[in-house]
């Protein structure tokens, strides 16, 4: 059967809104009214304007801003934060406004009237500077001024027939009252229902966290669903996480994991573009284990970079003197970065940026996220896997090496959210354990999973000294360390087994 | 009390008031806020106001600079303070009450 793919004749113009491209697949429906809807303090505003300031830097398109909250004082002086000097603009003939903020005089009606004067104002404004974009924010701030709730909307639908009529681009946005509930407050979209966008700022965890959706494009396609946004000093970024494809590479080189002994029950490394979870409760290994094997890549030459969530550049630094690592040496060659920084001090969606931000510019061969449980402390739990999810497409995509850690609840056994939520997404699992046997504590390693190599399946002990970590031999005689009820097995036992699977 | 009497009314003569009315072309709305405006002004301003009559289709900057939205709007510029009262004029009291005369 011969399927016709993305084939619409309703063409889209890019925004330049970083990753807005994505979700809409390809920016706004060109020569359209979109509705941009969302709650008070959702982006609304932000948004509109960014679109305008691009699509006049960016793609030489000029527009109109029709503003019925703030005046055009205000607006430009809250967007001058973001580098964006809008009065040039103006000055250069290439944005104009149409002020409708509310007069504070009083208003009084004596008869039917109509909004003709604002229309005529719209469209001369967009003759002045030859716009081929509008934006207009937000019409929800005209309802209350006057009594006539329908004579509004008719209005209102007249000048969206207008613009449509000129061939702009238009942006609506309109305010509504609930985060999930009607598309916009006083039924707005009746008469621009061609295209809604909706903006979400969600309360969750104590984290406000900003989603964009596409919710309709009538006639074209879309990507469905909430994507997480935020804003930033340089404007609105939309992180469009689902959307992207599984079409990284696959590397068969094998690199160092920093211990020879772990090298060969992985046979002979791990791959080069691997993300390996490192999963145990606190204490056994796994920021010695981040260590070796950032060390094993400066030793070659690699760049490494160490994200550290739960302790300090100085105590990193300390605890690989007492196992004989020395990461200033490394950072003084520039080949390792240290960033330490609590995940409690920025959002989620920040966090992401600042991370991706970090690896852009140091452009390493090797991450290591110490842990990634302290960041699962702060987020959702949707936020965690989009941002695991996000971090690994990029990785494989930049094919990086990474260790993540995850600290399991327990001491003795048991499992993490962490490994629940984003084992499938790893490459390779290595589980670290304590192991109580004839009253001592010793420690065992296992790789549990490693995608498209053999490994060795025992439980391991492994010793730590001032050298680093030695891996010995299997744990004998000994069953259910797993699951943290280790219980010992008798040699007779063990033998009668042996028998048994003869 | 006759002396303050007489305070008002002189007052009341002295005073100028400086109007204008905002239209969009020939509509209805438009045609019908500027007969009743001048029927009103005959009535009870004769001979101490100043009416500006201006089409904002072909003024649209005009519109701008005193951001009027709706239409017919009529402004009182003068006296102080400012006033304006949007409608096409016919519900004539509320007129009255906008412009602040008794």
């Amino acid at each position: 059967m011969a399927t016709t793919e993305n084939v619409s004749l309703v063409k889209k113009i890019g925004t330049g809104i970083e990753g807005f491209g994505v979700i809409s697949q390809g920016g706004l429906p060109q020569g359209r009214t979109t509705l941009l809807s969302g709650t008070s303090g959702s982006g609304k505003t932000i948004f509109a304007i960014e679109f305008l300031w691009r699509g006049i830097k960016e793609f030489d398109e000029n527009g109109v801003f029709v503003t019925f909250e703030e005046t055009p004082q205000d607006i430009c002086k809250n967007v001058k934060s973001l580098g964006w000097d809008i009065r040039a603009l103006e000055k250069e003939g290439r944005l104009a406004f149409v002020d409708a903020s509310p007069s504070p005089e009083e208003k009084y009606e004596t008869g039917p009237f109509d909004f003709e004067a604002l229309r005529a104002r719209i469209l001369y404004a967009i003759k002045k500077v030859g716009a081929r974009r509008v934006s207009i924010d937000s019409i929800t701030a005209l309802f209350p001024q006057y009594s006539d709730i329908g004579m509004i909307r008719r209005e209102l639908f007249k000048i969206a027939a207008s613009l449509k009529n000129t061939g702009v681009t238009s942006l609506i946005s309109s305010e509504r009252l609930q985060e999930y509930g009607d598309i916009a407050r006083f039924g707005v979209e009746e008469f621009v229902s061609d295209n809604v966008i909706v903006l979400r700022n969600i309360l969750g965890r104590e984290r406000r966290r900003r989603t964009m959706e596409v919710l309709k494009y009538r006639g074209t396609t879309h990507q469905k669903g909430e994507y997480p946004f935020t804003i930033t000093s340089t404007g609105v970024k939309v992180l469009p996480l689902s959307g992207l494809e599984l079409i990284q590479r696959s590397s068969t080189r094998r690199i160092p994991s920093g211990n020879t002994d772990l090298d060969k029950m992985c046979g002979g490394g791990f791959f080069r573009d691997s993300i390996i979870l490192v999963s145990g409760p606190t204490g056994t290994g796994k920021t010695l284990m981040s260590t070796m094997f950032v060390e094993a890549g400066c030793q070659n030459g690699e760049r490494c970079i160490l994200f550290a969530h739960e302790e300090s550049r100085d105590q990193l630094i300390r605890n690989g003197t007492s196992w004989g690592v020395d990461l200033k040496k490394w950072e003084e060659k520039g080949l390792l970065k240290i960033v330490c920084r609590y995940p409690e001090s920025m959002g989620p969606e920040d966090h992401l940026l600042f991370t991706k931000k970090e690896m852009a510019r140091f452009n390493p061969n090797r991450i290591v996220i110490d842990s990634l449980s302290a960041m699962e402390r702060v987020l959702p739990l949707d936020s965690f896997r989009e941002f695991v999810i996000s971090l690994t497409s990029y990785t494989k995509s930049k094919e990086i090496a990474g260790i993540f850690t995850s600290t399991t609840k327990t001491l003795l056994g048991g499992e993490s959210i962490t490994e629940a939520h984003i084992s499938t997404l790893t490459d390779a699992i290595i589980i670290l354990r304590y192991v109580e046997m004839h009253g001592e504590i010793r420690r065992g390693l296992t790789v549990i999973k490693l995608r498209g190599s053999w490994h060795d399946k025992e439980i391991r002990e492994f010793v730590v000294d001032n050298q680093g970590m030695h891996i010995e031999e299997p744990f004998r005689g000994v069953e259910g360390i797993m699951t943290g009820m280790a219980r010992s097995v008798t040699q007779l036992e063990e033998e009668e087994l042996k028998k048994l699977t003869k | 009390m006759k002396k303050e009497e007489e305070f008002v009314e002189k007052e009341k003569k002295e005073r100028k008031y400086i109007l204008k009315l905002y239209v969009t072309g020939q509509t209805a709305n438009s045609l019908r806020a500027i007969s009743n405006l001048k029927k009103l002004l005959a009535e009870k301003l004769y001979g101490v106001y100043e009416l500006q009559i201006i089409d904002v289709l072909k003024h649209p900057q005009l519109a701008e600079d005193e951001k009027i939205l709706a239409t017919p709007l009529l402004a009182r510029a003068l006296p102080l303070p400012m006033k304006r009262i949007i409608g096409d004029l016919s519900n004539k009291e509320k007129v009255l009450l906008g412009l602040d005369i008794v």
